[in-house]
């Protein structure tokens, strides 16, 4: 297999992240904590082969989210992202 | 609730393999390519594997040729990925971690295994001691592919296969047990197969 | 732009198979029924669980390719020759067969009416959502310009041709330019080369660039792609991508 092909992006974790949001968080900006890049979730960069997902900057390469899901219970580690932001209706 | 398509089996081996298949696990003839991030390409002129003190302190270090002129081992053994797929007589070759630690004074009652691309994963001393773990260079004869793990990976048949860290550079020596990469996210500290301890709490 | 959408937790629903429509020798749509289906926007996707009898389970996504409007769920999806999942879906499934479903997901690749012309790049079954796209734009009668550059390995591969030269031909209807980069039928005139940023450029020269591209296809096609229309001046903010992965199938 090409590796390439294992790196997908962050329109993966619209499902994953689907099962702790009420929001759909694809279209949230995320501002990198390593880098300080700011984009769109679906912009990240995920591999999603393993036991859980893992999103990383595409500027810098750094872990910006992870999600895991276990039997009864979903995992979220978002120490990557120094913010998220979300555009609400008003 | 989980509904039962028609038809639907999957793609895995049928067949009975005598007891070697933890429970909860499926047997597949491929190797799945598992990744948490870009596949690393370190030249083994920029390779070594290093010892390390929980304060950092480098204790041993082996260059890639220096490395390689250690004595290895060869072994067939089953492995067995959390995400339930088992893999069985799969042939690797390495150089025991018995050697890699053998002039060390280690106290240390852990390791957490460090690697290119930020992975890590912990295990207790015993468990990468007395002939269960080797750092592997060679799988099926051939020399360990990148995406494999290559140049060299952890690998600890008895554990889940995660802990078995893909380009792996070195140990880190620990007195307490500190969660890995995914052990830190829900996964089991210890990750026994045979007693499917794949999350916390198992 | 609209702000992000309410959801509820996504869920797992059961959909019924009411059609399976061969498209091409390697691609099949499902056609579904989804009891309280929430409806869709054009470029979603949903995730797929088929469990077998002994409790193991396979997931995986695939996009949506029929349109909002339709009140039947439609899955396109291409049989990957060692897969585990595709292969079953498009041999093994029958009428009135049911598996799980979630969705619609995702809200950043999609495209409504009124979001301004439209510049498509497909690379093989990455015209799934991109058919949404176009769908929707017909159904909903939108005026906006609409180009697709739709790269397939032969004319045979192509999916949804029929249908494509039907909506080329309608009034108002889209620019469909291919590129077909393994075989071409003879006296073919039109492209046999993989994508680059020249062919994008001449394809495009005339689509307005402030409208938004969405490319679509395996993850090396949508990165050369979306970096070429970034460098022929796009702004990277309306090169929209989505990569299909290897899913294992």
């Amino acid at each position: 297999m090409d590796e390439t092909d294992l790196r997908l992006d962050g329109n993966a974790l619209a499902g994953p992240l689907g099962e702790i949001f009420a929001w759909e968080m694809t279209t949230a900006v995320g501002t990198c904590a390593g880098c300080g890049a700011v984009g769109e979730l679906a912009r990240l960069v995920v591999y999603e082969r393993g036991p859980g997902a893992v999103a990383r900057c595409p500027a810098c390469g750094a872990v910006v989210l992870r999600v895991v899901r276990t039997e009864g219970r979903v995992w979220l580690d978002a120490r990557g992202a120094r913010s998220l932001e979300l555009r609400t209706d008003r | 609730m989980d509904f039962v398509t028609r038809g639907f089996r999957g793609r895995r081996r049928e067949t009975d393999e005598g007891g070697r298949v933890p429970p909860g696990q499926y047997v597949t003839d491929d190797f799945p390519v598992l990744s948490a991030g870009p596949t690393p390409h370190t030249p083994p002129a920029d390779w070594s594997f290093s010892v390390v003190a929980e304060s950092g302190e480098a204790l041993a270090r082996w260059s890639w040729d220096e490395f390689r002129a250690l004595p290895s081992e060869t072994l067939t053994v089953d492995i067995h990925c959390v995400t339930k797929w088992s893999k069985l007589d799969t042939t690797w070759e390495g150089v025991p971690v018995d050697t890699l630690l053998a002039d060390l004074d280690a106290e240390a009652g852990y390791v957490t295994a460090f690697c290119d691309g930020g992975y890590t994963t912990n295990l207790p001393l015993e468990d990468v001691t007395g002939g269960r773990a080797w750092v592997a260079f060679a799988y099926d004869g051939e020399p360990l592919e990148p995406e494999h793990g290559g140049p060299a990976r952890l690998l600890v048949p008895h554990l889940y296969f995660w802990k078995s860290a893909k380009w792996v550079r070195g140990l880190r020596l620990m007195d307490e047990d500190a969660p890995g990469f995914w052990e830190e996210l829900g996964y089991h500290l210890y990750g026994d197969p045979w007693r499917e301890q794949r999350y916390w709490g198992d | 732009m609209a702000g992000a959408a309410v959801l509820g937790r996504l869920a797992w629903r059961l959909g019924e198979v009411v059609e399976l429509v061969p498209e091409t020798p390697r691609v099949a749509t499902i056609v579904l029924a989804v009891p309280d289906w929430p409806g869709h926007r054009a470029g979603q996707h949903v995730d797929v669980r088929l469990t077998a009898a002994d409790g193991y389970q396979a997931q995986r996504s695939y996009s949506i390719a029929s349109a909002p409007e339709d009140d039947r769920v439609a899955l396109t999806v291409e049989r990957l020759e060692d897969g585990e999942v595709s292969p079953f879906l498009t041999d093994e499934l029958r009428p009135g067969d049911r598996f799980e479903l979630r969705g619609p997901i995702g809200g950043y690749f999609v495209w409504e009416p009124g979001d301004g012309p439209l510049a498509l790049v497909a690379g093989g079954s990455g015209i799934v959502p991109l058919m949404a796209m176009l769908r929707h734009r017909e159904t909903a009668g939108s005026l906006e310009a609409a180009t697709l550059l739709y790269s397939a390995r032969s004319l045979e591969e192509v999916v949804y041709r029929e249908e494509l030269e039907r909506l080329v031909g309608s009034d108002g209807g889209p620019e469909v330019v291919y590129t077909l980069t393994r075989s071409r039928p003879p006296g073919w005139t039109g492209y046999g080369r993989r994508i680059d940023r020249g062919l994008l450029a001449e394809v495009l020269a005339d689509a307005d660039p402030a409208g938004t591209a969405f490319v679509c296809g395996p993850t090396r096609f949508v990165e050369v792609a979306a970096e070429a229309l970034v460098s022929l001046g796009r702004e990277p903010a309306r090169v929209k991508t989505e990569r299909f992965g290897p899913t294992g199938g």
